[in-house]
């Protein structure tokens, strides 16, 4: 178990740049998520940790340890690949056994280990069969179970679930869940999938072009979005955008969309530019007589529970997640209101989020 | 049975597609076979049945062919042969049927361990440093990597023959000629574009994950090399060894140019087996049965990782 921090991590393959200069910390025991999509330099970031890449500048610190230029092989941690990465030519307890056996370790004990983690993972009866003829969901198992069976200091999962079908990942998301209660490992889990990332981390980094753009637990992330990016990351349907007009006064309340006033909360800095974007999810919008902006129903998709009206205003085209009471065809003209503690609004130039009482006791990092 | 239906599948052969392709393999199986069974049968005829005519397809086998392939004889008189007294051995008796005396062993068994050491010493070489280098340009940034591999390969570009005089000329300064260490090192060369190239793509095959997964737990880079790379490219080693030991085994004009007394190997050899009257086809035949022997021994005992290795590439699960 350890805590890793990752300081001003550059790293460049010529003249591309895969990582900008990343700075956070993963406590010890914590599940902590790289979420981005791809290409945004989280498999090389993660890959640099594990010591397989070299980081152009910046260091890697374990437990406070730097660890920068330790082989992978003098970190004591384990990684997860994305394609499992099996041994073809040994069999399932050979694969699992593979790290204690390089460690040397005595062989009742390897027995011993190997045996329980397969138990835990559910593949005991599996144990003596080659890995090639096996499922992929086993797959998964014994590549989780290769890196689980040693006590290291941090485990490092690059998509492991990114080439499982939906229904087994959904399972197996859940199984890692557990199994992260169970050992309570420090664990970095790299992937594209925002339901993966929300659904198992305590805290989630977004990353987009190698940047870092927030770091926080998923309700933060989705709550408060700290650009423009997340907002449209995280959250199916993504945060709706509208175009607003600018020039917001520190302390302001309102935000103004073609002649219409919208609250806001409280804004805590001012915004000087001509436009401003304004974000609302889905479940913040409802679809109401009096609302102050109004649109015309564009289209219906019932979802059971709900329904998704989208509507299209001048502002833009925007999604509503409605309760499935509400009776709107498509053509109808609808006013829309907003719920005015829950919007957020974001600097058209830098694409940041205006620091407003929606902000408040945000701590970023 | 209404409404029964053939289903036909694409991929499947049909009852006649399958016949048809079995006459033509039976068939080139048979136009591939004769010689062999020809030279086969021949190394049992006695020297007057290996050149009658019409040829004999039943003969009284001999080892004859085998005798002579092994020894050096003299013609002597019947009163001289008398003299010894009686024969010692089957083999003797053998060839004082035809008024001769073994006068000693020939050089067969020389030239035979020559071709051993040689085009198995190379083979080894060749596969050796090739599995090296195709890690090396399959895994490492390799400066001019592609300027290299193409350099390597253009040396196969022309028949090897053709730089005969060249290296005849700087083996004879460099008193590698005729000696088993020149004719390795002249084979090994030979060989090594074709095992680098071959090798190379067979690396290329088995994802960085499982040395890198080796890597983080706790193995160096040599080690994730020979116990998790070297074992999935047995296949490939393989078939790479077979291509090379069949060339340096077989090869001829190189060891007739730059072999001759010391370090001759059994392709030049063989046909120089003269015997009585002209040449003596049942030993140039024994000769040739066991020269290929070797080859298929180690081909048949490779032989299921052959396959993989020839259809490298073409299949992946």
């Amino acid at each position: 178990m350890a805590e890793i921090q990752i300081r001003d991590v550059r790293k460049t393959f010529g003249d591309f740049v895969a990582v900008k200069g990343s700075s956070f910390t993963i406590n010890d025991g914590e599940f902590f998520v790289m979420l981005g999509p791809s290409g945004c330099g989280k498999t090389t970031t993660l890959r640099i940790i594990a010591g397989l890449e070299l980081p152009s500048s910046g260091q890697i610190l374990l437990d406070g340890e730097d660890v920068t230029f330790n082989r992978g092989s003098e970190r004591d941690i384990a990684f997860v690949f994305q394609l499992y990465a099996l041994y073809p030519h040994m069999s399932v307890r050979r694969n699992i056994s593979f790290p204690l056996r390089v460690q040397g370790a005595p062989r009742a004990e390897i027995r011993q280990q190997t045996e329980d983690v397969a138990k835990l993972l559910r593949i005991e009866h599996l144990l003596d069969r080659g890995v090639n003829g096996l499922a992929a969901g086993d797959r998964q198992r014994v590549a989780l179970g290769r890196a689980i069976v040693r006590r290291a200091k941090a485990y490092l999962m690059d998509e492991p679930l990114g080439a499982l079908d939906a229904e087994f990942r959904e399972l197996m998301c859940e199984e890692l869940r557990l199994l992260h209660n169970r050992i309570n490992a420090t664990t970095v889990y790299v992937t594209h999938d925002q339901i993966e990332a929300m659904s198992m981390a305590d805290r989630i980094c977004i990353m987009n072009l190698g940047e870092i753009l927030q770091v926080g637990a998923p309700m933060e992330i989705y709550e408060r979005p700290a650009t423009k990016f997340v907002a449209g990351f995280v959250g199916s349907p993504a945060m709706n955008f509208l175009n607003a007009q600018g020039g917001i006064a520190p302390g302001a309340r309102e935000i103004r969309i073609n002649g219409a006033a919208l609250g806001m909360p409280e804004a805590r800095e001012g915004l000087d530019t001509q436009s401003a974007i304004l974000g609302a999810r889905p479940e913040h919008i409802q679809i109401a007589d009096d609302g102050p902006l109004r649109g015309r129903v564009f289209a219906v998709e019932y979802m059971g529970a709900r329904q998704l009206v989208t509507v299209d205003t001048d502002a833009g085209r925007l999604r509503v997640r409605a309760p499935n009471t509400t009776r709107v065809a498509y053509g109808e003209a609808v006013g829309l209101s907003f719920d005015p503690e829950r919007v957020v609004v974001f600097n058209p130039d830098t694409d940041r989020a205006l620091k407003s009482a929606l902000y408040d006791g945000d701590a970023r990092g | 049975m209404s409404g029964a239906s053939t289903a036909y599948s694409v991929v499947e052969a049909t009852p006649r597609g399958k016949l048809i392709a079995g006459v033509v393999v039976v068939a080139y199986a048979l136009v591939a076979l004769i010689p062999l069974v020809w030279i086969f049968s021949t190394s049992f005829k006695s020297p007057p049945d290996s050149i009658s005519y019409p040829p004999k397809v039943v003969f009284e086998p001999t080892l004859e062919g085998y005798v002579n392939l092994f020894t050096t004889r003299s013609r002597q008189t019947d009163e001289y042969i008398e003299s010894l007294g009686p024969p010692e051995t089957w083999y003797d008796e053998l060839v004082r049927e035809r008024n001769m005396v073994i006068t000693g062993p020939s050089r067969f068994a020389d030239r035979y361990w020559n071709s051993i050491v040689i085009g198995f010493g190379s083979t080894f070489l060749a596969v050796f440093l090739g599995t090296l280098t195709a890690y090396a340009f399959s895994r490492f940034k390799v400066p001019l990597k592609d300027d290299l591999l193409f350099f390597i390969l253009s040396t196969r570009m022309m028949p090897p023959v053709a730089v005969a005089i060249p290296i005849f000329l700087m083996y004879r300064e460099l008193g590698l000629s005729d000696t088993a260490a020149g004719m390795i090192l002249l084979y090994t060369a030979v060989n090594l574009s074709l095992s680098v190239w071959l090798l190379k793509g067979f690396v290329d095959e088995i994802p960085r994950e499982y040395e890198e997964a080796a890597v983080v737990d706790g193995y160096t880079r040599l080690q994730a090399f020979i116990k998790v790379v070297l074992p999935q490219m047995r296949a490939g080693i393989a078939a790479t060894a077979i291509f090379c030991l069949i060339f340096a085994w077989n090869e001829y004009a190189f060891a007739l140019l730059l072999t001759s007394g010391n370090a001759q190997t059994a392709p030049p050899f063989i046909p120089l087996i003269i015997g009585e009257g002209g040449l003596d086809w049942p030993a140039v035949a024994a000769g040739t049965t066991l020269f290929l022997l070797p080859v298929v021994i180690f081909t048949v005992m490779l032989r299921n990782q052959l396959l993989r290795g020839i259809t490298f590439g073409a299949v992946r699960r």
